[in-house]
C-alpha cells in the first residue's frame, strides 16, 4: 500500500469525517440504524420543547442542554462510521490514482497495436506490456516472462517473476514491469478489478452486512423495542403513584437505555475490520468470508511453498568412519563449486559456514576438471590430480565405489537409511574408492512456522498438511512443523475430497491455494485465500486474495475475523451493562420529590434530579467517541482457550461496563455542579 | 424454622434424585422407545392412533407441527368454551350452577388450554362437576402434554441434522399424556386421597355449625384434578382458595409432597436435555443455573419474610412475623417454599396469599414469573424459555470468544435470533403495555382492593401471571370483569404462543443444520462460566425490563413499609 498504517487521527480524514457526520443526519441514511434514528427523533422532540419553552419564557436551560447532548450522541455515532470509511477511502484513493493515468497497448484482431486508456480495457482484451510499463488492468500472462515490481499494491519492493503457463501467471493493475515483455489477457472490466472491489468494501457504501451483523442488529432492535416499551409505559405507571414525568426526562431515559453505544459503533467495527485486513495486504471479496474465518476449525496447508521453502537444502555433513568432518566438508565443497542447482549452492553455503570461510574467495585448484551432472551416471564432481571426488545418490555412488575397488559398510547404509527415515535426502560423497560421508539434504521448514502452527492450535484450529511427498518425508515435516495431521502422496483432487470430508463432519475449513488445480478445493472451502501471484482461476474461486502471496497470512485473517466478532460482542455487553447505572441515576431522580424513601436508590448521591438526568445523557453521549479507537482498532485478541478469553472479556467489558458509568456519571455530575452550581 | 429449612433441603434432594430417572425415562418416551409401561399403555396408545387415523411413524417438518399444534389448541379453546356456556343444560351439575358468562368462559377456556389455569372464578361456586372433569381436567392433561411435546420437538432440532423433520405432534402429545402425566397423576391422586383430599360425585354437604348456622361444605372429584394440577404445572384449584383449602391440601405431608409434585417434571426436563442430546453435563449445567436462580430467589424471600414487619413488631407481636394470608398449619417456610416453587414453575397453585407476603418476597415471585417462567418453568416450556435465554446470552456474551455463537453444536444465525427476540421481547412488551392500560383506565383500577404501590403490584402480577402462564394471583384484585377477563386472554395467548411457535420454528431451522463438533475453540456449554452467564443474562434482562415497574411496586412498598407505612 502506498501509505500504509494511516494514523488514526489524520487531519484531512478527521475534517472530512466531521463534515460527513452532519451529512449523515439525513433521515434516509439515519433510518438504516434504528437506534440512532430513535435518538435523532428524540432530539427533534426535545429541541421543539426547548424552543417552545424559550418562546413562552419558562425555559430553564435543562431542555436545551439535554437536546444539545442528544444531537451530539447522533453526531458522535455518525462520526465513528465516517472516520472508519475515511481511513479506508484514503488508502483506496492512492491506488485509484496510480492507474487512472495508465495507458495500454491493446492488440487488435489484425495483430496491430492501438494505444487506449486503461479505462477502456474490457475483459478478454489482449495487451502487450513491456519494460517500465504500468500494468493497466487485472489479468493473466498468456505469453512471456517478466520481472514485476508489485510495490504499489503490496508495499514489497523486491521484484517478483510472473510467467505464462504456470501458477504464477496473475498480474494486478497498478504494478510495474521492470523487465520483460509479456502478453496479458485482461480478466476484469474496469470497475470490477480487485482494487475496485477493495475500494467498494472499504468505502462502506456497498458493504453488504454479514449474517452475524444482521443477527446482532436484530438483537439490538429487540432490546430497543423492550426499552421503548419501558419508557412509553413509564409515565402511566408513575401517574398511578401521582408522579408526573416530563417528556424531556422520558426521552433522556429512552436514549440512555437503548443500546446507543453498540448501535452507533456497529458500522464502524465492520468497516474498520475490512480496513485492517487491507493493511495486511489482503483483499476480501466479502465480509462474510472474513467473519467466517473466525470460525475456522481446520486449516489445510500445502507443504511446498507454504510450510517449507520448497527447495531441499544441505543441513548436515555426516562423515563415514575414519573420515574427519573437515575432510568431508572440503570434498563436498569442491564437488559443488560448479553446481548451480539450489542444492549445490546450499552445500557451499553450509560448508563455508562450517569451515569458517567468509566471502567468495574459494578458488578450485589448478587443472581441476568439473564433471557436471548427467542423466547417465547420475552424479557430479571434480577431478583434481589423483582425486576423483563425486557426489550423488546412494545407488549411483555405491556402483562408482565398487567400480574403483571399494565398498559400502553396513554402518554407512544405516546412516543413509536414518536420513531417509527422517524425511531427508542423502547425498553420498566419495573420493575414488573411499566413501567420505553423506550430505543430508532436507526440505527446510520456513522460519516461524512452528510458532504460527502453535498459535493456530491455541486458537483451537487444527492444521493439516497435504503433500505429494511420500509418507516418511511428510511425517517428518509434519512433526517438525508441529502439525496435527497430514496426508501424503496426495493428488491435487485429494484436496477437494478432504475438504468435503471435514465439512461433512461439521468443520469449517480454510485453505490457501494458488494453482489452477486448487480452484475446485478453493471454491469448496469456507474460507479460501488465493495468492495474488496465483492463476486467475484460483483467484476467482477464492473469497480472499493475499497480495503478498504469503501463505501464513491466514493466521492474521483468522485473527481479524475473530477480532471483529469479539469487538461487537464486547461493545454490546458493555452497552447493556451500562444501563444499570443509568437506571440508578434517572429513576430516583424521577420519584424522589414525591417519595423521599426512594432517595436510597440514589446510590451515586447525584446532586439533584436535573443534573442526574443530564449527567446520564452526557455520559451516554461521550462514551461513543471514547470508544471509537477501540472500535477501529478492534479488541485485542490473543490466542488462548475460549473460556480464558471469555473470562477476560467479561471482566473488562461486562464488569467494567457495570462499574464505569457509575463513576463516569458521578464525575460528570460533580463537574456540572461545580461550574453551574445548578 | 431450622427444621423447616431441613425439610426444604430434603425435598430438593429427593426431587433431584427422582428427576434423574424421570429425565432418562422422558428420552424413551419422546424417542419412541419402549418403556417399562409399554406393556400396559401401548394398547391404549395404538387405539388412539387408530381412532384418529394417525400414522405414528410419520414425521413432520416444523410448519406442519406448528399447524397441528395451533389447530389442536384452537379446538381445545372452542370445546372448553362451549362446555361452560352450556353447563346448565349438561349433566353432572348437582349444584345446578348456571351457564358461565361468555367473557369468563373465554378467559377460563384460554386459561386452561394455555396451561395457565388463571381462575377469575371460584371453582366451587361456578363450575359443574362435568365442566371441572371433562373440560378443565382434560386440558390439565393435554395442555401440559403440549408443553412437553413442544420441548421434545425443540430439542430434536439440536439432536438431528440435515433433516426437516422434528417429530409428530400427535404422537408426542399422546405419549406425554399416557406415559408421563397419567401414571404420575394416578399414583399421586391415590396418595392425596389417603391424606384426606375429597374425591366424590355427591352434592355438597350441608352441616350445622356450633353456632347452629347452616353451612354448605363444598366437595367433589377434587383429588384427581389436584394430582394433575400439580404434576403438570397447571395450578388451577378445585376450590377457590386453591391449595390452602383443607380438602385440597389437608396435611403437612400432603403439603410436602404437593410441593414436590409441582417441581418434579420441571426438574426432570434439564436432565432430559442432557440425556436426549447425549450431553449429560450440559443438562446438569442448565439444571444448575435454574437451581441457583431458584435458591437465590427463595433465599431472598425467606430472609425478608423472616424479618417480619416492623409495624407488627412495634405493636408487640412476637418477631413481627406476619401470618395473615398464610395457613398457620404450614407456617412461614413451607409457605414461602411453595410460593417460590409455584412461581418458578408456572404452576400457579397457592397455599398462601401472595399479596400478604413481604414486598420483597412478592418481588421475588413477580420476578420469577415476569422473566418468562424459565427457572425450571412450566413442564417443557420452562426449558424452552431457558434455552431462549441461552441463545441470547451466547449472542451477546458468546461473541466475545470470536466465533459465530453456537449452542450444542448448532450455529446460531439471524433466523434463530429473530425467533428468540420474538419469544423474549413480545411477552415483556405485552406485560408492560397491558399493565399500563390497566393502571391508566378506570375499569382497570375499579377492581383494586389496595391503593398505592401494593395495588400496582396486584395489577402487574395479574398480567405477569397470565403471560407467564402461571395462573396464580397476587389476590386483592377482582378480575372477573369483562376488562380483566379479556385483557388476560390476550396476555395468556401471547405468553403461550410467542414461546412455543418460535421454539418450533427454531427447531425446524436447527434440524436442517449440520452439527459442528465440539473442539478446543468452542465455548464449553458444560462449564461454570456457561452457568454463570445464563444466570446473569436472566437476571439482567429481567432487571432492565422491569426496573421501573419493580421500583413503583414492591421496592417502593418495601421502603415505605420500613418507614412505617402500609397499604
Amino acid at each position: 500500500m502506498a501509505n500504509k498504517n494511516i494514523s488514526l487521527w489524520q487531519k484531512a480524514i478527521v475534517i472530512h469525517a466531521v463534515m460527513a457526520s452532519f451529512k449523515k443526519l439525513d433521515p434516509r441514511i439515519l433510518w438504516r440504524s434504528p437506534v440512532m434514528f430513535l435518538v435523532a427523533a428524540g432530539a427533534v422532540l426535545t429541541t421543539a420543547i426547548a424552543v417552545l419553552y424559550a418562546v413562552q419564557g419558562k425555559s430553564s436551560g435543562f431542555e436545551f442542554h439535554i437536546s444539545l447532548w442528544l444531537w451530539f450522541t447522533v453526531l458522535f455515532a455518525n462520526f465513528s462510521a465516517a472516520i472508519a470509511e475515511g481511513r479506508g477511502k484514503a488508502q483506496a484513493e492512492s491506488l485509484k490514482r496510480s492507474r487512472e493515468s495508465a495507458f495500454a497497448n491493446r492488440i487488435m484482431k489484425n495483430g496491430r497495436m492501438e494505444k487506449v486508456s486503461a479505462l477502456d480495457l474490457r475483459k478478454n482484451d489482449e495487451i502487450l506490456v513491456e519494460d517500465n510499463d504500468i500494468i493497466p488492468g487485472d489479468g493473466e500472462i498468456i505469453e512471456g516472462t517478466a520481472f514485476i515490481n508489485e510495490a504499489a499494491v503490496t508495499g514489497e519492493s523486491a521484484p517478483v517473476i510472473r510467467e505464462s503457463g504456470g501458477d504464477r501467471s496473475g498480474v494486478t493493475a497498478g504494478t510495474k514491469v521492470l523487465s520483460g515483455k509479456v502478453k496479458v489477457r485482461i480478466t476484469a472490466d474496469p470497475g470490477k478489478t480487485f482494487i475496485d472491489q477493495m475500494i467498494a468494501m472499504v468505502e462502506g457504501a456497498e458493504r453488504k452486512k454479514t449474517p452475524n451483523e444482521i443477527a446482532l442488529e436484530i438483537l439490538i432492535l429487540g432490546l430497543t423495542v423492550i426499552f421503548l416499551a419501558v419508557v412509553v409505559t413509564f409515565p402511566f405507571f408513575s401517574k398511578y403513584i401521582q408522579v408526573h414525568v416530563s417528556v424531556v426526562v422520558l426521552v433522556s431515559l429512552l436514549v440512555c437505555l437503548i443500546p446507543t453505544t453498540i448501535g452507533g459503533l456497529l458500522p464502524a467495527i465492520g468497516i474498520a475490520g475490512m480496513d485492517r485486513l487491507l493493511q495486511m495486504n489482503v483483499i476480501a471479496l466479502s465480509g462474510r468470508a472474513v467473519e467466517a474465518s473466525g470460525d475456522v476449525d481446520v486449516v489445510l496447508l500445502d507443504k511446498t511453498g507454504t510450510l517449507t521453502l520448497g527447495n531441499r537444502m544441505a543441513t548436515q555433513f555426516i562423515p563415514a568412519q575414519g573420515v574427519t568432518e573437515k575432510e568431508l566438508t572440503e570434498a563436498a565443497l569442491y564437488s559443488s563449486l560448479a553446481d548451480e542447482t539450489p542444492e549445490g549452492r546450499s552445500i557451499i553455503t553450509l560448508a563455508k559456514e562450517k569451515l569458517g570461510i567468509h566471502g567468495t574467495d574459494i578458488t578450485p585448484p589448478e587443472n581441476a576438471v568439473f564433471i557436471p551432472f548427467s542423466a547417465q551416471n547420475r552424479m557430479s564432481g571434480v577431478d583434481m590430480q589423483q582425486r576423483r571426488i563425486r557426489k550423488g545418490a546412494e545407488d549411483a555412488m555405491a556402483k562408482f565405489v565398487k567400480d574403483n575397488g571399494g565398498g559400502v559398510t553396513a554402518e554407512f547404509s544405516k546412516i543413509i537409511e536414518d536420513i531417509s527415515f527422517d524425511g531427508g535426502t542423502p547425498l553420498v560423497v566419495v573420493d575414488n574408492a573411499r566413501v567420505l560421508g553423506v550430505v543430508q539434504l532436507k526440505d527446510v521448514i520456513k522460519k516461524g512456522i512452528n510458532e504460527r502452527v502453535g498459535q493456530l492450535r491455541k486458537m483451537g484450529i487444527q492444521s493439516v498438511m497435504i503433500t505429494g511427498d511420500n509418507q516418511l518425508t511428510a511425517a517428518s515435516i509434519a512433526a517438525e512443523a508441529g502439525l496435527d495431521d497430514f496426508f501424503a502422496q496426495a493428488r491435487p483432487e485429494k484436496k477437494l475430497e478432504l475438504i468435503r470430508k471435514y465439512q461433512a463432519q461439521g468443520y469449517m475449513v480454510a485453505m490457501i491455494g494458488d494453482g489452477t488445480n486448487d480452484a475446485p478445493a478453493l471454491a469448496q472451502a469456507d474460507v479460501a485465500v488465493a495468492m495474488n501471484a496465483g492463476t486467475q482461476v484460483a483467484r476467482e474461486a477464492a473469497n480472499m486474495v493475499d497480495l503478498d502471496s504469503n501463505p501464513t497470512k491466514l493466521l492474521d485473517i483468522v485473527e481479524i475475523g475473530k477480532q471483529i466478532l469479539i469487538t461487537r460482542g464486547a461493545l454490546t455487553t458493555f452497552s447493556i451493562a451500562n444501563d444499570l447505572a443509568k437506571y440508578f441515576a434517572i429513576i430516583p431522580a424521577a420519584f424522589v420529590a414525591q417519595y423521599p424513601a426512594l432517595q436510597i436508590l440514589n446510590v451515586m448521591h447525584l446532586a439533584n434530579a436535573r443534573s442526574a438526568v443530564l449527567s446520564a445523557v452526557i455520559f451516554n453521549a461521550l462514551i461513543i467517541p471514547a470508544l471509537i479507537p477501540l472500535a477501529l482498532r478492534g479488541v485485542r485478541y490473543r490466542p488462548m482457550s475460549p473460556t480464558a478469553l471469555l473470562y477476560r472479556n467479561l471482566l473488562i467489558y461486562g464488569a467494567g461496563g457495570i462499574v464505569l458509568p457509575f463513576i463516569g456519571i458521578k464525575i460528570i455530575d460533580v463537574l456540572l455542579n461545580l461550574f453551574h452550581g445548578a | 424454622m431450622a427444621s423447616n429449612l431441613i425439610e426444604v433441603g430434603v425435598s430438593l434432594i429427593f426431587l433431584t434424585a427422582l428427576a434423574i430417572p424421570l429425565g432418562k425415562y422422558l428420552v424413551l418416551v419422546y424417542g419412541g422407545q419402549p418403556t417399562g409401561l409399554t406393556r400396559w399403555v401401548s394398547p391404549a396408545e395404538r387405539f388412539f392412533y387408530k381412532l384418529s387415523n394417525i400414522d405414528a411413524t410419520e414425521e413432520m417438518p416444523s410448519k406442519v407441527y406448528i399447524r397441528d399444534f395451533l389447530v389442536f389448541n384452537l379446538w381445545g379453546i372452542v370445546v372448553l368454551f362451549l362446555i361452560q356456556v352450556f353447563q346448565d343444560k349438561l349433566p353432572l351439575n348437582p349444584q345446578h350452577f348456571s351457564a358461565v358468562p361468555w367473557d369468563l368462559a373465554l378467559n377460563t377456556a384460554v386459561s386452561f388450554v394455555t396451561n395457565t389455569n388463571w381462575q377469575s372464578y371460584g371453582g366451587e361456586t361456578t363450575m359443574s362437576y362435568l365442566t371441572q372433569m371433562l373440560g378443565l381436567t382434560v386440558q390439565n392433561f393435554v395442555s401440559a402434554a403440549v408443553g412437553m411435546a413442544a420441548c421434545a420437538a425443540f430439542l430434536r432440532g439440536f439432536v438431528r441434522h440435515s433433516t426437516e423433520a422434528i417429530g409428530n405432534f400427535w404422537v408426542d402429545l399422546t405419549r406425554g399424556v399416557l406415559y408421563v402425566l397419567l401414571p404420575l397423576s394416578v399414583v399421586f391422586a391415590v396418595f392425596l386421597v389417603s391424606q384426606g383430599v375429597v374425591q366424590t360425585f355427591k352434592p355438597y354437604v350441608s352441616v350445622q355449625t356450633l353456632e347452629l348456622q347452616n353451612q354448605s361444605i363444598a366437595v367433589g372429584p377434587a383429588a384427581s384434578q389436584i394430582a394433575v394440577k400439580q404434576v403438570g404445572s397447571n395450578g388451577g384449584g378445585f376450590f377457590n382458595v386453591n391449595s390452602s383449602h383443607p380438602f385440597e391440601n389437608p396435611t403437612p405431608l400432603s403439603n410436602f409432597f404437593e410441593t414436590m409434585a409441582i417441581l418434579l417434571i420441571p426438574f426432570a426436563f434439564p436432565i432430559f436435555l442432557g440425556e436426549f442430546l447425549k450431553k449429560r453435563k450440559e443438562g446438569w449445567a442448565v439444571f444448575l443455573a435454574m437451581l441457583i436462580l431458584f435458591l437465590v430467589g427463595l433465599g431472598a424471600a425467606l430472609f425478608f419474610e423472616s424479618q417480619g414487619n416492623p409495624i407488627l413488631k412495634n405493636s408487640g407481636i412476637h418477631n413481627g412475623l406476619n401470618m395473615e394470608g398464610k395457613e398457620v398449619r404450614f407456617g412461614i417456610v413451607p409457605s414461602v417454599y411453595w410460593e417460590a416453587a409455584t412461581t418458578v414453575t408456572s404452576n400457579g397453585s397457592v397455599n398462601a396469599m401472595h399479596d400478604s407476603f413481604s414486598p420483597i418476597a412478592g418481588l421475588v415471585a413477580m420476578f420469577n414469573i415476569a422473566i418468562g417462567e424459565v427457572i425450571f418453568g412450566g413442564v417443557g416450556v420452562g426449558l424452552i424459555g431457558m434455552l431462549f435465554y441461552a441463545i441470547l446470552a451466547l449472542f451477546i456474551i458468546g461473541l466475545m470468544i470470536g466465533r459465530t455463537p453456537e449452542l450444542y453444536g448448532k450455529k446460531l444465525g439471524a433466523s434463530e435470533m429473530v425467533m428468540t427476540v420474538v419469544a423474549i421481547v413480545f411477552p415483556c412488551v405485552t406485560l408492560l403495555a397491558l399493565t399500563a392500560v390497566a393502571v391508566a383506565l378506570p375499569v382497570g383500577l375499579a377492581g383494586l382492593n389496595n391503593a398505592g404501590p401494593h395495588g400496582f403490584s396486584e395489577i402487574f402480577y395479574a398480567y405477569a401471571s397470565g403471560i407467564g402462564n402461571n395462573g396464580s394471583a397476587f389476590a386483592g384484585l377482582t378480575t372477573n370483569t369483562p376488562f380483566y377477563n379479556l385483557t388476560l386472554v390476550a396476555a395468556m395467548l401471547v405468553g403461550r404462543f410467542a414461546t412455543i411457535v418460535p421454539a418450533l420454528v427454531i427447531a425446524g431451522s436447527l434440524a436442517q443444520k449440520k452439527i459442528s463438533p465440539e473442539n478446543r475453540a468452542t465455548l464449553p456449554t458444560a462449564s461454570p462460566v456457561f452457568v454463570g452467564i445464563l444466570c446473569v443474562t436472566v437476571v439482567v434482562i429481567g432487571a432492565l425490563t422491569f426496573f421501573p415497574a419493580f421500583t413503583i411496586g414492591p421496592v417502593l412498598e418495601h421502603f415505605q413499609m420500613t418507614a412505617g407505612k402500609l397499604f
